[in-house]
């Protein structure tokens, strides 16, 4: 177990940590940071979808709904803490009624 | 002098604890499914607990734990986390270049990028307010709560019913999502770019089902951000 650990730290460790000491002072291209700029926004994009649908163990529905509850809070709220409590309120209210989404 | 360093110091903390909460509250259920399921796996609570500690990536420990329960062997696991968590090489890049640490403060700070510490701190960050300090902060809030959840579900294992804690894990999505739906509105090119994103995250999982999630996540986000860059430019604040 240690030498997985030690393994799995290697290889989490080293992608983060190399940017921190190369990337900051490079003098990239504007397409590069154009790029770079866009780059939060597609992760965000591919963080959230498909992967919301498996978020509630066998409730695709429950889980996209709960989605959809903390997009239209958000035009509304700015405060994310809020947001976040309410989506696993709704979750957890959802569940143990049983309400079949 | 020194009040305004004071200041300064006070204000970094208090963006961290703001921004550090809703990362934590989404961590908190998120690690403890991960202590339960590291249990059931037959980890010891000081294995999930030092998994968590050290590891420190969601997708690739819940990977390892069922990967550890199917009997996978040392190097496969290995490789599989390396290519999941590749992403973050990407992540740190973009955050080293807007945090602007020293080399030994980077090099700390950088075992703390996630996918949630990234997001908050790139899309959400009002630009003057990261620094290497608020980071840290909201950084070790994120850290504290992903290593207690992981504690707390690893010792009781079998008091906490794993469909519900696994349920809450919803929280990390609505933290994205509420990152994502103010910027979305001020400039219809990010909008566009992460829909395309997810849609192409999304169809990359369907039709190339031997590429595993991590690179269909690189694939679909390095695509599709430069995709954006033939889009017109997004002024950003300064």
């Amino acid at each position: 177990m240690i030498w997985l650990l030690a393994g799995m730290f290697l290889v989490t460790y080293t992608p983060r940590l190399i940017p921190f000491l190369f990337a900051s002072r490079l003098d990239l291209p504007p397409w590069v940071r154009k790029w770079l700029k866009f780059f939060p926004y597609a992760a965000l994009g591919a963080l959230i979808f498909p992967g919301i649908l498996t978020a509630v163990p066998g409730r695709p529905a429950l889980a996209a709904g709960a989605g959809i509850l903390a997009a239209v809070c958000a035009l509304f709220i700015r405060n994310i803490t809020v947001i976040v409590v309410l989506a696993i309120a709704a979750v957890l209210l959802l569940q143990n009624l049983g309400v079949v989404l | 002098m020194r009040e305004v360093r004071t200041t300064g110091v006070g204000r970094s903390v208090r963006w961290g604890l703001s921004n550090g909460l809703p990362i934590a509250l989404g961590y908190l259920p998120v690690a403890t499914t991960f202590g339960i399921l590291g249990r059931q796996a037959g980890l010891s609570v000081a294995a999930v607990t030092g998994m968590s500690a050290w590891v420190y990536a969601g997708a690739s420990q819940f990977l390892a734990v069922k990967m550890i329960a199917s009997g996978v062997g040392f190097f496969q696991i290995i490789l599989a986390t390396l290519i999941l968590n590749f992403r973050h090489f990407l992540m740190s890049t973009v955050l080293a270049r807007k945090i602007e640490a020293g080399k030994p403060a980077g090099a700390a700070l950088s075992y703390w990028v996630t996918d949630e510490t990234f997001v908050v701190a790139s899309v959400h960050a009002s630009p003057d307010g990261l620094n290497s300090l608020s980071f840290l902060v909201m950084a070790l809030m994120a850290y504290l709560a992903w290593l207690s959840g992981s504690f707390v579900g690893g010792m009781f294992a079998d008091l906490i019913p794993v469909r519900i804690v696994d349920g809450m894990g919803i929280g990390l999505y609505a933290l994205f999502i509420a990152l994502l739906i103010p910027s979305a509105r001020k400039h219809w090119q990010f909008a566009l770019v992460a829909a395309t994103s997810a849609l192409t995250a999304w169809g990359l999982s369907r039709l190339a089902t031997g590429l595993s999630e991590g690179w269909a996540l690189i694939a679909a986000t390095l695509g599709v951000s430069a995709l954006g860059t033939l889009l017109p430019d997004v002024e950003t604040e300064p």
